[in-house]
C-alpha cells in the first residue's frame, strides 16, 4: 500500500490520522489525549469527538472542524473516508479509507463488547487493518464487566462505613463505570472529582444515563461514607483522597488483570474493566476483517505481530511515537 | 479452593497488617476442618504435598499456547503462577465443581505421576483465573502473598484469644491439618502436648543496636556480651534416641552434619552457631559454605571442614523447659551441663570481659579481623528466652561495613512484589582490562531507585539468557559488604559477605570502579 505510511499519513489527501504534532489536516479517531491533540489546522472527526476536543482544549483548538456522521462516506478527490464506531468511548471511530480499489481501516482504540456509553463496534472488511495492541498479550482475557461491578457492589455492602474511591480516567472510563453501576441497579448518588465534571455533563447531555452525580467535596466526607467516589488515578494517592473516610482504593482498568501490578499501585480492589479489546477480541477482530496485512500499533506489538504471522497474515509493528505504552486510556 | 483463592487474592492486595489478620481469622472461623488446617499449612510453609514442578506447568501451557506468545507474556508478567493462570484458556461454563483443599490434596496424592498432568489440567479448566492462580501457588509451594508464618500465627491468636507465644511454643511439634491445634484454639481441649526433644523450638532473635540512643540508656552491668560468630544459627534437639539439628527457620539439617549429630550426648535443646574448623578454630564463612546446601557431605568435606557448634544458650535442660528463667541462670545451667556431659563437637561461646560500652567498642574493632567474627552480641542478663524478635533484651552490634565500587554486569528479575522488575544484579570489578564478577546484590535501594534501575537494565541490555540479561558495563554501584574472602566460586577469586547496594553512582564512569588488587588487600 503505497499511499499510506507508517506514520498513518495518507498521501493523496495530505492528511494524518491522530498525529502527535500539529499538522495541516488531521483525522481524529477519538478524544483521548494521545490521539486528539490541539493545534491542527483542519480537523475531521465524529461530531462527539469534536465536541470533546472543544471541551478539553477550547473552541479554537483547531482552525476548523469538520464533523462526519458514522457510516456516511466523504469523498475527497479519489479517496473515500468513512467513520465507523470503534466502541471505545463516546464518539470513537475507526477510520476507513478507500483509494484505487483498496480499503484501509485504522481502528484508533477499540473494544467489541457491549457498552452503553459508546456506539457499538462494527467489523469492516478491508485489505489493510491497523489495529491497536494495548492488551496484545494472551494473558489479557478481560472478565465480563457486570461481574466486576458485582464485586464492587459486594465490597460496598460488606464495608458500609468506608468510602470506595475508584480511580478512573476522566473521559470514557468514568462514564462507563457509572453507567455500569446504574445498569446494575445502584441508584445512590455517585460523587465525582472536579476533573470529571464537564465530561460527565457532556455524556448526560448526549443521553447516557449517569443518574444522580454530586461533586465530591471534602467537607462532605461524612456523607461520602459508604458511597462511591470517582477520581482520576492521579488523585488516588494525593492529599485529596487522604481526606476521605478510610477509603478503599479501587481502580478500573485492564491493567488490574495482573495482581502484582495492582498491588504495586496500592490498589486494594482491582476492577478489570477495560475500554480496549482483550487478546481474544483483538485476534477475532483481525480474523473477521479478512485483511491480509495487519499493522500493529501502541501496546504489546510483538505478540500480536507474532500471532498474525502464525495465522498466515502479513504483519508489521508501527511503534508510533508519543503513545505511552503503560497508560491505558 | 474457591474460598482459599479469595483469601489469597485479598491477602495479596491488602497492605495493612490488621486487615490481613482479620481476613485470615475470618477464614479460620468459617472454614471447616481439615481445609482450614491445610490452608494454614500453606500459609506458613509447613504443608508438603506431592506438588508440581514449574517444568510440568510449562509443558501443560505449551500444549495450549504458542511458545513465543507464552515467553513474551511471562517476560511481561514476571511470575510463572500468575502468567499460567492468566494465559490458560477460559472455558466457562465449567463442567465440574472446583475441589475443596482437602479433595485437591487427596486427588494429588492418589494420582500416579504419569497422570498428574491431566489431573492438573482438569482442575485448571474448571476454574477462573484467580482460582487457577491459587491452585498453582498451592501446588508449587511458596505462596508469596505478603504473609509471614508469624503473621498467620498472629491471626490464629486473634481468632482464638490464645497467646501467640503459646502457639509458637507448640507450633513446631504439630503438622497440617492441625486438628489438635484448632481444637485447643476453639476451646474444646487443652494445649496440645508436644515432645520437646523431637521438635524445633522457635528461636529468639536480636535487634540491631542503635549506638546513639541505646548506650546512653543501658547499663553495661546489666548485660553480657559475646562474639557474633560468622556461621549459621542452629538448634540442637536431642535425647538418647533422637538427635536433630535445625536451622534458624526450623529446617532439619541433621543429615548434612553427621559429624555433629553423631557426637551428641545427653538430653537437651541448645542454641548456638554452627562453624567449621579443627579444634574449635572457626574458619571463614565461605569455607563453611562448602558444607551448606548439600544433603550429605563427602569424606573430604568431613575431613577438611569438620563442623562444631559454639553453644550460647540452653532452652531445655534434660526435661526442664528453662526458657522462662533469666539468661544468667540459663548460662549457669549450660556451663554446668557442658561440664557434666561429654560432647566432642560442642564448645561454649566465650563471655567477653568489659565494664563500659567504650571498652566493648574497642574489643569489637580490635579483634574483628583476626578472629573473623561479625561483631558482638549484647544480651540482657535477665532476659527470658522468648521466641521471635522482642524489642529490648538482645542486641547485635555488627562490625562496620566495607565498601567497593562495582560495575553492573547482569540483571535478573525478582520475585513476588518485584516480579516484573529486574532487581537482582551481578556486579564485577576490574582485573586488568577485564571485568570479573564479584557478587550479587538485590537489596539496599528504594522503590523509586528500583524503577530507575529496572529502566536502565531494559534500556542497556546486550544479551538475554533466559531470565538473565547482560547489560552494558557502564553503571557503577557502591556496594557495602561485611567482609571479603578468597573463593574459587567466583571468577574474581573473591567472595563478599552480605553484599548490598549502598548507593547508585549514576555519575561515576565504569573505568573508575574498584580492582581485584584493592579488594584483595583488605581481605
Amino acid at each position: 500500500m503505497q499511499w499510506i505510511n507508517h506514520e498513518l499519513y495518507i498521501a493523496p489527501i495530505d492528511a494524518y490520522i491522530d498525529p502527535i504534532k500539529p499538522v495541516d489536516k488531521a483525522i481524529i479517531t477519538h478524544g483521548h489525549a494521545d490521539h486528539a491533540r490541539p493545534g491542527h489546522q483542519k480537523v475531521l472527526a465524529s461530531r462527539q469527538t469534536i465536541d470533546i476536543m472543544k471541551i478539553r482544549y477550547g473552541e479554537k483548538s483547531a482552525t476548523s472542524f469538520q464533523s462526519m456522521e458514522f457510516g456516511k462516506p466523504l469523498r475527497i478527490n479519489d479517496v473515500t473516508i468513512t467513520l465507523h464506531p470503534a466502541g471505545h468511548i463516546l464518539g470513537s471511530a475507526q477510520i476507513s479509507i478507500e483509494h484505487r480499489g483498496q480499503r484501509v481501516v485504522v481502528t484508533g482504540d477499540y473494544k467489541t463488547i457491549p457498552d452503553n456509553s459508546a456506539q457499538a463496534f462494527e467489523i469492516i472488511k478491508c485489505d489493510l487493518f491497523v489495529t491497536e495492541a494495548t492488551f496484545g498479550l494472551p494473558i489479557f482475557q478481560h472478565p465480563s464487566p457486570p461481574n466486576e461491578i458485582n464485586n464492587l457492589l459486594k465490597s460496598i455492602s460488606e464495608q458500609p462505613n468506608r468510602t470506595h474511591l475508584i480511580g478512573v480516567y476522566s473521559l470514557g472510563k468514568a462514564q462507563r463505570v457509572i453507567s455500569l453501576l446504574r445498569e446494575a441497579g445502584y441508584d445512590h448518588p455517585i460523587f465525582i472529582h472536579g476533573a470529571l465534571e464537564k465530561l460527565c455533563d457532556y455524556y448526560s447531555s448526549e443521553g447516557i444515563n449517569l443518574g444522580l452525580l454530586r461533586k465530591a467535596l471534602v467537607q462532605d466526607k461524612e456523607t461520602m461514607k459508604g458511597a462511591v467516589v470517582m477520581a482520576p488515578p492521579s488523585a488516588l494517592r494525593d492529599r485529596w483522597s487522604r481526606r476521605l473516610m478510610d477509603p478503599i482504593i479501587c481502580q478500573a482498568s485492564g491493567w488490574m488483570t495482573i495482581k502484582q501490578r495492582a498491588k504495586r499501585s496500592g490498589v486494594e480492589l482491582p476492577l478489570i474493566i477495560s475500554d480496549h479489546a482483550d487478546w481474544n477480541e483483538l485476534t477475532s477482530t483481525i480474523d473477521s476483517t479478512e485483511a491480509d496485512t495487519i499493522w500493529v500499533t501502541h501496546g504489546r506489538e510483538d505478540a500480536l505481530v507474532h500471532w498474525c504471522k502464525l495465522n498466515g497474515k502479513n504483519a508489521e509493528p508501527l511503534r508510533l511515537q508519543g503513545r505511552d505504552e503503560e497508560l491505558e486510556i | 479452593m474457591k474460598r482459599f483463592s479469595q483469601l489469597l487474592v485479598t491477602l495479596i492486595l491488602k497492605t495493612a497488617r490488621n486487615d490481613k489478620i482479620s481476613v485470615m481469622s475470618e477464614y479460620f472461623k468459617y472454614t471447616p476442618d481439615p481445609d482450614r488446617g491445610y490452608a494454614l499449612g500453606a500459609l506458613t510453609g509447613t504443608l508438603s504435598i506431592p506438588g508440581i514442578k514449574p517444568s510440568l506447568l510449562r509443558t501443560l501451557v505449551a500444549e495450549r499456547i504458542d511458545q513465543e506468545l507464552f515467553n513474551l507474556s511471562y517476560d511481561y508478567v514476571g511470575d510463572l503462577a500468575e502468567t499460567v493462570s492468566l494465559i490458560w484458556p477460559n472455558t466457562a461454563p465449567y463442567k465440574e465443581k472446583l475441589p475443596s483443599i482437602t479433595e485437591f490434596i487427596s486427588k494429588m496424592e492418589g494420582t500416579p505421576k504419569a497422570k498428574l498432568s491431566s489431573l492438573i489440567s482438569r482442575f485448571l479448566d474448571n476454574a477462573n483465573s484467580n482460582e487457577r492462580w491459587a491452585m498453582i501457588k498451592f501446588a508449587t509451594g511458596g505462596l508469596r502473598v505478603g504473609v509471614s508464618a508469624r503473621l498467620a500465627k498472629t491471626a490464629l491468636a486473634a481468632y482464638s484469644g490464645c497467646l501467640l507465644e503459646d502457639i509458637e511454643k507448640v507450633w513446631h511439634g504439630l503438622t497440617p491439618p492441625y486438628i489438635s491445634l484448632f481444637e485447643w484454639l476453639d476451646g474444646k481441649t487443652g494445649i496440645p502436648k508436644i515432645q520437646h526433644t523431637r521438635t524445633f523450638h522457635p528461636m529468639m532473635l536480636a535487634n540491631p543496636i542503635n549506638t546513639e540512643q541505646d548506650f546512653n540508656r543501658l547499663d553495661p552491668n546489666d548485660f553480657q556480651a559475646e562474639w557474633k560468630w560468622d556461621g549459621i544459627r542452629v538448634q540442637a534437639v536431642f535425647d538418647e534416641f533422637s538427635k536433630q539439628l535445625y536451622s534458624r527457620t526450623g529446617d532439619d539439617i541433621s543429615r548434612a552434619f553427621p559429624d555433629i549429630v553423631g557426637e551428641l550426648n545427653g538430653k537437651a535443646v541448645l542454641d548456638g552457631e554452627l562453624l567449621v574448623g579443627d579444634n574449635f578454630k572457626a574458619l571463614p564463612f565461605n569455607q563453611l559454605q562448602q558444607r551448606l546446601n548439600r544433603k550429605s557431605p563427602t569424606k573430604t568435606h568431613l575431613k577438611d571442614y569438620p563442623a562444631f557448634i559454639r553453644v550460647y544458650d540452653m532452652l531445655f535442660y534434660n526435661d526442664d523447659d528453662i526458657r522462662d528463667l533469666p539468661l544468667k541462670i540459663r548460662r549457669q545451667k549450660l556451663e554446668d551441663w557442658m561440664k557434666r556431659v561429654k560432647n566432642s563437637r560442642l564448645d561454649i561461646s566465650e563471655i567477653l570481659d568489659f565494664d563500659s560500652w567504650s571498652r566493648l567498642a574497642e574489643l569489637r574493632t580490635e579483634k574483628a579481623d583476626t578472629l573473623g567474627h561479625e561483631g558482638v552480641m549484647i544480651k540482657d542478663l535477665q532476659s527470658r528466652y522468648s521466641p521471635g524478635r522482642p524489642k529490648g533484651p538482645w542486641f547485635k552490634w555488627k562490625r562496620d561495613p566495607k565498601f567497593l565500587d562495582g560495575v553492573m554486569m547482569y540483571a535478573q528479575r525478582g520475585h513476588g512484589r518485584r516480579s516484573s522488575f529486574y532487581s537482582d544484579y551481578t556486579f564485577g570489578i576490574w582485573r586488568g582490562n577485564e571485568l570479573v564478577p564479584v557478587g550479587k546484590a538485590y537489596s539496599g535501594f528504594t522503590d523509586e531507585e528500583l524503577v530507575m534501575l529496572d529502566k536502565w537494565v531494559r534500556g542497556n541490555t546486550l544479551n538475554r539468557f533466559g531470565p538473565v540479561r547482560e547489560v552494558r558495563k557502564e553503571l557503577v554501584v557502591e556496594l557495602a559488604f561485611d567482609s571479603a574472602h578468597a573463593s574459587s566460586r567466583h571468577k574474581s577469586g573473591i567472595a563478599l559477605r552480605f553484599p548490598r547496594i549502598n548507593r547508585i553512582r549514576w555519575d561515576k564512569p565504569a573505568q573508575e570502579a574498584d580492582t581485584t588488587e584493592t579488594i584483595t588487600s583488605i581481605m
